[in-house]
C-alpha cells in the first residue's frame, strides 16, 4: 500500500487569554498544549481509528491536519505535497481532496442556507460545475446517495433530524469528490439505531469511492468494528498505536488497558471486575510532567513521575510509550478482560 | 414476589404544543421491586425522562398527566398535594436529573445545596443553632466522602464550576441519596461523561444500592451498560414499552423486532468485517399518532394485523412483548 497522508511531529497549542490581573501583572500566557509532537501516517484505503477521552485533542488533531487551525510545530504531508508549506491559493486547491465530517451536527451546518446550497458550496469554491445546472445535478445525485430525498434539498437544516443533518455533512465532505477524510466523531450525537445507518453508509462509500479515512470516535466498539489500524490519544499525545486486531487482543499500554476495561459490554450480561482508574482527566493547563497518565496510572512509579517514556515498537506496525513495557504486565488479566 | 415498591399502571402523560397534542408517554406500566436495579432504554424522544418526571410529580405545564395510577409503598403519588409530594421527594424517592452538568445551582456552593435536603427532611437532626448547622455540615461531608470525593470537609465550600463533569454527577448522586431514598432515579447519569469516569460513576451506583438497600432505576441508551448493571429491563418505542424482561433474557433472546434491531445495530470488534444491519428509517412523530403497532413502518416483519393497536402480551416467566407475533395475550 502507498502512504497517503503523513504527519510528523505536529502540534497545536492554544494561547489562552489573559485576565485582567493576569495582563496587570504580567503573567505568563496560559498555553492549552491541545496536541503535542504526533506523528504516524495512514495507507491510501486505509481507515485510521483514532480514540481517547474528551478534551484530549482528537478533534484539534483532525483540523491540524486540513489547516482548519494552523498547526503550531510539525509537518503534514497528503500525496508527497507538503500541506504545511502551501500557500493559500495551493492548500484551496488541495482542500477539494481533504476533506472533513465535523462532530457536531447541530452546530456545522449555516442555518440561513438550504440543503442544496450547502453541499454545492464546494463545488462553487473549487470551480467542479460548469452551470448552475450542473452543480444542482452533481448535488442532487450525492444527496440521494447518502439516503436524501430530491424534495428535501431546498428545505433549511433545522427542519431534519440529527442522523439526516449528519447525512447533510457527509453529502457536503464527498461533492468534491475527496480522497481522504477526517471523520470527526459522525455518530457519537446519534441514538444506536441511527448511528447503524451511518456506520453503513460511510463504509459502503468508502468502498464504492475508494476513500481514506481517519476516524475519530471515543467509542471502542466502533473503532474496534471499522477501523483496520487505532491510535489512541490522552492528554494531546499518542500512547500507543498499532492494528486494530492487536491492540484489541493485547493493548500495551495501561491506558488502552483501562480504556477497553470500563467499556460496558453488550455480551458481558452481569458484572465484571474493572480497572480501577482513581482520579480525574487532569487539566491540559497544567499537564502532569513525566508520564502524562502516570497521576492515574495503577502501575505509576517513581521515573513515570518525573520522565516522559519513548515511544518503543513492541509488534509489527505496534508501538507505545510506557516506562513499564518491557515487564509485559497486563492489568485486563486479573478477571477484567 | 412481595408488592413492588414502585407500581405504575397506564400512565399517560401528554404536551399541549401549538402543532397538536404530544402524547410523550401513552399506557405505560412500570413495577420496580425492593433492592432491584431495573434499566430503561429507548431512543432519544421515547418518553424515558417524562415517565419518571410524572412519577415524581414534576410534569410541568405545558406537560399534563392524562390517566394511571402511581403507587410508592401502596400510596397513591397522584392524591397527594403538592406539600406532601414534596416530603416525599428527597426523603422516598430521589432523581438525578439528566444533564446534571446543568442541574446544580451554580450561585450556591456545594455544601449549601447538600444542606438544603437535610434542612428539609432530616427530623433525626438537633432543632437548631450551632448544633444543627455542624450536624448538617458532618452529614453533608459524608456524603461526599461515600460517593469518593476526597477532603470533603473544604470540597463542601467550593462552587459547581470548581468540579470536573465526573464530580458533579457524583454530587448529584450525593445530594439525591442525602437522605436515603428507598428509590433513587437515575436519568442517564453517564451520558455526558468518558467511559473511564462513567465506569466510576456507575460502579458507585451498584456499591450504594448493595450498602443502602435501596431500588434503583437507570434511564440510559446504551444497551452494555443495562446489560452490566441491570437486574432487568424495560424497553420504550414511540411512548410506550415494547418489550421487558430480565436482562440476561431479553439481550439473549430479544422478542420485538425493535429489541432486535436495535441489539443488531450496535457496533462490535467481533462483527468486524460483516455489514451491520442497521434498523431503517426515524421514530414516528408523537403527534396525532395513527392507532396501529408504531414500529409498523419501520419493522421488517410488518403485516396487515399489525395496523390494529397492539397490547403487551405474556412471553414466558417475567417476559412482556407488544408484538402480534410473539407470546400470548393476557387476561
Ligand atoms: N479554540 C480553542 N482555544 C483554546 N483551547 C482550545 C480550543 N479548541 C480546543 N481547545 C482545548 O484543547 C483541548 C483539546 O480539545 P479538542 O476539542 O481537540 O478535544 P477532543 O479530543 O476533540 O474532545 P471531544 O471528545 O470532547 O470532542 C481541550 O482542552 C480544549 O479545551
Ligand atoms: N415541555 C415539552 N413540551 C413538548 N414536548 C415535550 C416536552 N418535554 C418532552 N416533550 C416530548 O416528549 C417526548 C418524550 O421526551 P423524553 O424527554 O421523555 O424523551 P427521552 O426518552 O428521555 O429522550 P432522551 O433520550 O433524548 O433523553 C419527546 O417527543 C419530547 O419532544
Ligand atoms: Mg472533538
Ligand atoms: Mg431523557
Amino acid at each position: 500500500m502507498k502512504t497517503l497522508l503523513k504527519v510528523e511531529s505536529l502540534s497545536k497549542h492554544y494561547e489562552g487569554r489573559r485576565g485582567l490581573v493576569g495582563r496587570l501583572t504580567g503573567a505568563p500566557h496560559t498555553v492549552v498544549r491541545a496536541v503535542n509532537d504526533v506523528s504516524f501516517s495512514v495507507e491510501r484505503g486505509e481507515i485510521l481509528g483514532l480514540i481517547g477521552e474528551s478534551g484530549c485533542g482528537k478533534s484539534t488533531l483532525g483540523r491540524a491536519i486540513l489547516r482548519l487551525h494552523e498547526p503550531t510545530a510539525g509537518r503534514v504531508m497528503f500525496d508527497s505535497k507538503e500541506v504545511t508549506a502551501l500557500d493559500a491559493p495551493a492548500l484551496k486547491a488541495l482542500r477539494r481532496r481533504m476533506q472533513i465530517i465535523f462532530q457536531d451536527p447541530y452546530a456545522s451546518l449555516n442555518p440561513r442556507r438550504t440543503v442544496a446550497q450547502i453541499v454545492g458550496l464546494p463545488l462553487r469554491l473549487h470551480g467542479l460545475a460548469s452551470s448552475e445546472a450542473e452543480a444542482r445535478a452533481i448535488t442532487a445525485r450525492i444527496c440521494e446517495r447518502v439516503g436524501l430525498k430530491a424534495n428535501q434539498l431546498d428545505r433549511y437544516p433545522h427542519q431534519f433530524s440529527g442522523g439526516q443533518r449528519q447525512r447533510i455533512g457527509i453529502a457536503r465532505a464527498l461533492v468534491s469528490n475527496p480522497e481522504f477524510i477526517v471523520c470527526d466523531e459522525p455518530v457519537s450525537a446519534l441514538d444506536v439505531s441511527i448511528q447503524a445507518q451511518i456506520i453503513a453508509l460511510l463504509l459502503e462509500l468508502k468502498r464504492e469511492m475508494g476513500l481514506t479515512y481517519l476516524f475519530i470516535s471515543h467509542d471502542i466498539s466502533v473503532i474496534g468494528y471499522l477501523a483496520d489500524r487505532v491510535a489512541v490519544m490522552y492528554l494531546g499525545e499518542i500512547v500507543e498505536m498499532g492494528p486494530v486486531e492487536a491492540i484489541l487482543a493485547r493493548p500495551r499500554h495501561p491506558y488502552t488497558q483501562s480504556l477497553m476495561s470500563a467499556v460496558p459490554k453488550v455480551e458481558a450480561s452481569g458484572r465484571r471486575a474493572r480497572i480501577r482508574l482513581t482520579g480525574d482527566l487532569p487539566s491540559p493547563l497544567h499537564p502532569p510532567a513525566g508520564c502524562k497518565f502516570h497521576t492515574r496510572c495503577p502501575l505509576a512509579l517513581d521515573i513515570c513521575r518525573s520522565t516522559a517514556p519513548l515511544r518503543e515498537t513492541v509488534g509489527e506496525g505496534h508501538i507505545a510509550a510506557c516506562h513499564r513495557l518491557g515487564e509485559d504486565i497486563s492489568l485486563l488479566e486479573d478477571g477484567a478482560a | 414476589m412481595s408488592a413492588p415498591l414502585l407500581d405504575v399502571r397506564g400512565l399517560r402523560t401528554v404536551f399541549e404544543t401549538r402543532a397538536g397534542t404530544v402524547c410523550a408517554v401513552d399506557g405505560v406500566d412500570v413495577s420496580v421491586h425492593r433492592g432491584e436495579c431495573l434499566g430503561i432504554v429507548g431512543e432519544s424522544g421515547s418518553g424515558k425522562s417524562v415517565t419518571f418526571a410524572s412519577v415524581m410529580g414534576l410534569v410541568k405545564s405545558p406537560g399534563r398527566i392524562e390517566a394511571g395510577t402511581i403507587l410508592l409503598d401502596g400510596c397513591d403519588l397522584r392524591g397527594l398535594t403538592p406539600k406532601q409530594m414534596r416530603a416525599v421527594r428527597g426523603k422516598d424517592i430521589a432523581m438525578t436529573m439528566q444533564d446534571a452538568l446543568t442541574a446544580l445551582n451554580p450561585a450556591l456552593t456545594v455544601g449549601e445545596q447538600i444542606a438544603e435536603v437535610f434542612d428539609a427532611h432530616d427530623y433525626t437532626l438537633p432543632r437548631r443553632g450551632s448544633a444543627r448547622a455542624r450536624a448538617i455540615r458532618d452529614k453533608s461531608a459524608e456524603m461526599l466522602g461515600l460517593v469518593g470525593i476526597p477532603s470533603a470537609e473544604s470540597r463542601l465550600r467550593q462552587y459547581p464550576h470548581e468540579f470536573s463533569g465526573g464530580m458533579r454527577q457524583r454530587i448529584m448522586i450525593a445530594i439525591a441519596l442525602a437522605c436515603r431514598p428507598k428509590l433513587l432515579i437515575a436519568d442517564e447519569p453517564t451520558t455526558a461523561l468518558d467511559v473511564t469516569i462513567q465506569a466510576q460513576v456507575l460502579e458507585l451506583i451498584t456499591e450504594i444500592r448493595a450498602r443502602l438497600g435501596m431500588s434503583v432505576v437507570l434511564i440510559t441508551h446504551d444497551l452494555g451498560v443495562v446489560a452490566e448493571h441491570c437486574d432487568r429491563v424495560m424497553v420504550m418505542y414511540a411512548g410506550q414499552v415494547i418489550e421487558e424482561g430480565p436482562t440476561a433474557e431479553v439481550i439473549a433472546q430479544p422478542q420485538h423486532p425493535y429489541t432486535r434491531g436495535l441489539l443488531a445495530s450496535i457496533p462490535r470488534p467481533a462483527l468486524r468485517g460483516q455489514p451491520i444491519r442497521p434498523i431503517e428509517g426515524q421514530v414516528p412523530d408523537l403527534i396525532g399518532l395513527p392507532p396501529q403497532c408504531r414500529f409498523y413502518s419501520r419493522c421488517p416483519l410488518h403485516r396487515d394485523a399489525c395496523l390494529a393497536p397492539v397490547a403487551m402480551r405474556s412471553a414466558g416467566p417475567n417476559r412482556r412483548v407488544r408484538c402480534i407475533l410473539s407470546g400470548e395475550p393476557v387476561e
